[in-house]
């Protein structure tokens, strides 16, 4: 059967493509955020995972606000990145997982996620940026990556308690796939920030790590908290700790922390890189 | 007229709802377009035009051509899309920091490196 062996939360900010690709990590400004990145690579290529499932939101390439999924997902077998306004240049293709999308499609739509479902679907840095964090150079192609996309831009945007329970319904789809595959889940974006009006700049470090405290601890207290609750406390851009809400929902089991490195800022955010194991009770 | 999603309100903060979704929509569509190298370059050779193109409101073209982003925003626009209107005039989201809150970007950038200390 399929396995959840663990989980990552990190930032998916554009600055952080522009730094690597311009080689700056060892500068002063970037290096205490790079440095907290080697374990988790270490990690990752030790275990091997199959699959990551990653949860991010688009921020204006493959969804305008013409039609704007609360949820969507990728059910392809490959994924391409594109020119989000800035003449970034195109990063080689990821490797999608279909079967396995479509099961978790399946699972989920049926327990009452009305998910919307891509066979094309162009990812943007939140999902391009985390894996060349954890596979520098692009070389993440081995790796079948399945996009679990939520709207974090347009009001009304699905609730913490909600984005949990996705996450859950994901969860039980994985344990119930029969493949013997093993998956890790990355929660990606936030942590507190602002980009937008006068209160640009705005960051809560304190609340940020109790947020890392509660994803490992008290998951639920996490689901009291509104998305409005999250803005004032986190900053208007804070509503991406929904990504990290959902990652930890698909948990089922016991969870046990390897590694953390908060640092903020980097570039507007506060950001927090946590490297969780899980396990199913036997 | 669309309804405001929340009462609650936070100074220096415009929550992008539906009404905001409505009165932005030409703006942020336009701001989407830039995705394209085509469309920059058309923006780039007659900003007044492509704006035209899009159907921007008198207030919307005056803070285009002002670079004001506080006005955009107040005008409906997404910070997302700004963000490719912005990136088009080669600013950076601590430029842009900058211009919202009537700072240097050195200055934006030094309340930021003390915001990440957690000294406020």
């Amino acid at each position: 059967m399929a396995k959840i062996i663990g989980a990552v939360t990190t930032s998916h900010i554009p600055a952080i493509a522009n730094a690597m690709a311009n080689g700056l990590e060892e500068t002063p400004y970037w290096k205490p955020f790079f440095d907290g990145y080697p374990p988790v690579r270490d990690w990752l290529n030790e275990k091997k995972p199959d699959v990551i499932i990653l949860f991010y939101n688009d921020h204006g390439l493959e969804f305008f606000i013409d039609k704007k999924p609360t949820f969507a997902m990728g059910v392809a077998d490959e994924y391409y990145n594109s020119d989000e306004g800035w003449g970034i240049p195109t990063i080689p293709p990821v490797t999608g997982e279909s079967d396995l999308s479509w099961h978790i499609a399946n699972s989920i739509v049926d327990e009452g996620f009305d998910m919307t479902i891509c066979q094309e679907m162009k990812v943007d840095h939140g999902l391009t940026v985390p894996l060349n964090l954890m596979w520098p150079g692009h070389k993440y192609g081995h790796v079948k990556v399945i996009p679990v996309c939520i709207n974090c831009e347009q009001y009304p945007m699905p609730q913490p308690k909600r984005t949990f329970e996705l996450g859950r319904a994901i969860g039980r789809a994985v344990e119930s796939y029969e493949k013997d595959i093993n998956v890790v889940v990355f929660g990606t974006g936030g942590m507190s920030h602002q980009l937008d009006g006068e209160r640009a700049g705005f960051i809560n470090r304190a609340f940020d790590i109790d947020c890392l405290d509660k994803l490992v601890t008290d998951p639920e207290a996490l689901t009291k908290y509104s998305n409005i609750d999250l803005v004032e406390q986190g900053g208007a851009q804070a509503v991406e700790l929904n990504m990290l809400i959902a990652m930890r929902g698909t948990l089922l089991g016991k969870v046990t922390e390897l590694h953390r490195n908060y640092h903020a800022p980097i570039s507007n955010t506060g950001s927090g890189l946590m490297l969780l194991e899980h396990e199913m009770p036997k | 007229m669309a309804s405001n999603y929340t009462d609650r309100q936070f100074q220096g903060t415009y929550l992008f709802d539906g009404q905001m979704a409505k009165k932005g929509y030409g703006l942020n569509k336009m701001c989407y377009s830039f995705n394209d190298q085509v469309a920059r370059d058309e923006f780039n050779a007659d900003p007044e035009a492509y704006c035209e193109k899009f159907k921007l409101t008198e207030a919307q073209k005056e803070a285009i051509r002002n670079r004001d982003v506080i006005g955009l925003l107040r005008e409906g626009g997404s910070i997302y899309y700004l963000a490719k209107f912005t990136g088009l005039l080669k600013l950076n989201m601590q430029d842009i920091g900058g211009l919202q809150t009537g700072m240097s970007t050195d200055e934006f950038k030094a309340m930021l490196e003390k915001n990440g200390r957690g000294e406020v």
